[in-house]
């Protein structure tokens, strides 16, 4: 606690007003409707409405296509919290090895954060293409009839390429940076041992990793809920079919091509449970991590 | 830098060095693939496998796309697009560490009622994110006749929790002998503020900025709702814009060239500003 302060009354409101608006106007009064919404039914003119209680969440709930866009959304962030997060780690762990070099490497490997996710998912569909994507051609070559753009899976597999390409940066990063906290003496005591080095790597420095790694398991999966909207948007419109129709996919396409507004807010406020959930969670984790030193 | 205690010698490390290009490759080639074709002529494009190695149209490409009317996009130039989308990403960084500058200096060099509610008000909105309220913000741009402008595109995403807690924590590292000792010489809010707060702040505020460009240049979401008109797109909407597989007429090559400007600018801010990136990144963590 800070001891001394300026003693102003008035400035100190005057320097939040802008921060306070913004909230107030564009977060909080929104969020509140989206919940005042979400217990009305209205017409498709928007000029009558009634309440409804909780009714459009339990048909938002028993409609088969959310159960699918849940089922969808379920895979492909456990997919892409994974896969960057494994590759990354491979990678940070491979790049300790090394003495000569190191920042090249990172300043390479740090590329793709700075481009846009939808850009991402369209450098993914120029490569992989079936009309004149070069790395789709030996696939059809081979004999495999690979076509995202008509095949659901090889479309899951695209938008999970994608996602999970832009987010190695971030993740290898934070492998980096959590495997330099490893302390010398440890690894040494180990070496002494005579261990080797896959078997210190299991037993000293992965379980050390610990907090990094679930920390980024939050992160990549706020990322792939809500981040990678534009992969889907731009590569696949979530189809083909309802092949990649993730949950904030439908939230849009619910509330603003289809006009269903009171189903789009119940999606809209689950989605924000969701949220709090993940927030909390890696508040709890952060906390954690604190602790460990 | 001391050598890392898991550095290897000989084969293990030229293993290393074997994996990281691999890696390296896989992280690097679709950047290179899109430069790639955006020195080839459509025909090229459309006829695989692309050559690996720049072809002889790169500059009549980028001539044509710079000089031009993109035909797919309501005619709107590539100068446009690019300085909409410089508004918008340094509208949005410089409008969050202005904002979030200013109500940590609040929260942490003053007492007032209700201090600490304000705090928890601007914590939350880290669980409000865009998706999740995009239809009734929507209609507050409506409402406020937001829509295709700068202020639209820029106001509802300069609100920022995170910016607002890496300020405040680093205020509160501020010692208080410093604030006595420029009291005790005279100097009011605003002096200690540009004198002593503002100079120690700078790699914050360095490292803010590239998050929050970066951040500003690749919205997506958000830009799509609130420009109708192609005049006010940002360059990575009217990419999509630019797209379809079933029109025949599509420029590709002009497609290329338009992804490289898309994402040359924040690779180069990430790529130079290397330093106060990784800091920021790995210190305000999300």
């Amino acid at each position: 606690m800070r001891r001394t302060v300026f003693p102003h009354r008035f400035l100190p409101w005057l320097l939040l007003a802008p921060q306070l608006a913004i909230t107030l106007i564009f977060f909080y009064w929104p969020a509140g409707q989206a919940f005042r919404q979400s217990m009305l039914k209205e017409d498709p003119f928007g000029l009558k409405s009634s309440f409804v209680g909780l009714a459009n969440f339990r048909r938002v709930l028993s409609d088969p296509n959310y159960l699918n866009a849940l089922q969808v959304t379920a895979v492909f962030s456990a997919l892409v919290a994974f896969i960057p997060m494994a590759i990354a780690l491979f990678l940070a762990v491979q790049a300790e090895k090394i003495v000569r070099g190191k920042g090249l490497y990172r300043t390479l490997m740090i590329w793709p954060y700075a481009v846009a996710p939808a850009i991402a998912g369209m450098l993914w569909l120029f490569m992989f293409n079936p009309s004149f994507g070069t790395l789709a051609w030996p696939l059809r070559q081979l004999g495999i009839n690979w076509n995202p753009l008509l095949n659901g899976n090889h479309a899951m597999i695209l938008v999970v390429a994608a996602a999970a390409w832009k987010q190695i940066s971030y993740n290898f990063l934070f492998f980096v940076a959590g495997l330099q906290a490893i302390p010398r003496s440890l690894l040494e005591a180990a070496a002494i041992d005579g261990a080797s080095r896959r078997h210190a790597f299991w037993t000293i420095v992965f379980p050390l990793l610990a907090p990094t790694t679930f920390f980024l398991l939050v992160v990549n999966t706020v990322y792939a809920l809500f981040d990678t909207f534009g992969i889907i948007h731009a590569v696949t419109g979530g189809g083909p079919g309802k092949a990649t129709e993730t949950l904030v996919y439908k939230v849009y396409n619910d509330g603003f091509v289809n006009l269903i507004m009171g189903d789009s807010a119940a999606q809209s406020v689950i989605l924000m449970l969701i949220v709090i959930a993940l927030t909390a969670f890696q508040f709890r984790f952060i906390e954690r991590r604190v602790h460990y030193g | 830098m001391a050598e890392s205690p898991l550095a290897a010698r000989g084969p293990s490390r030229l293993l290393g060095h074997f994996w990281m290009v691999l890696g390296i490759i896989v992280v690097v080639f679709p950047v290179y693939y899109v430069f790639i074709a955006s020195t080839h002529s459509t025909q090229t494009i459309l006829r695989p496998p692309l050559p690996l190695v720049p072809g002889p149209e790169g500059l009549q490409n980028y001539g044509e796309a710079f000089s031009g009317r993109i035909g797919q996009i309501g005619g709107v130039s590539l100068w446009r697009l690019l300085g909409n989308t410089t508004v918008v990403a340094l509208g949005i960084a410089i409008g969050k560490i202005a904002i979030s500058m200013a109500s940590a200096y609040a929260i942490v060099f003053f007492r007032f009622p209700l201090r600490m509610a304000c705090f928890w008000l601007i914590f939350i909105t880290l669980m409000l994110p865009v998706e999740v309220r995009i239809q009734p913000t929507y209609k507050v741009m409506v409402d406020l006749g937001l829509i295709d402008s700068y202020p639209g595109l820029i106001l509802p995403l300069i609100a920022s929790a995170t910016a607002t807690l890496l300020f405040r924590q680093f205020f509160m590292t501020i010692p208080d002998e410093l604030l006595e000792a420029a009291r005790v010489d005279g100097a009011g809010p605003w002096r200690f503020f540009r004198d002593i707060l503002w100079p120690l702040s700078l790699t914050n505020v360095a490292a803010i900025f590239v998050i929050q460009f970066i951040y500003g240049w690749t919205q997506y979401l958000w830009p799509l709702l609130v420009t109708n008109s192609n005049e006010m797109n940002t360059i990575v909407i009217a990419l999509r814009k630019m797209i379809s597989f079933a029109d025949a007429d599509t420029p590709w090559n002009l497609v290329m060239v338009t992804s490289v400007l898309a994402i040359l600018p924040p690779i180069l801010v990430v790529v130079l500003m290397q330093r106060w990136f990784v800091k920021g990144l790995v210190e305000t963590e999300k």
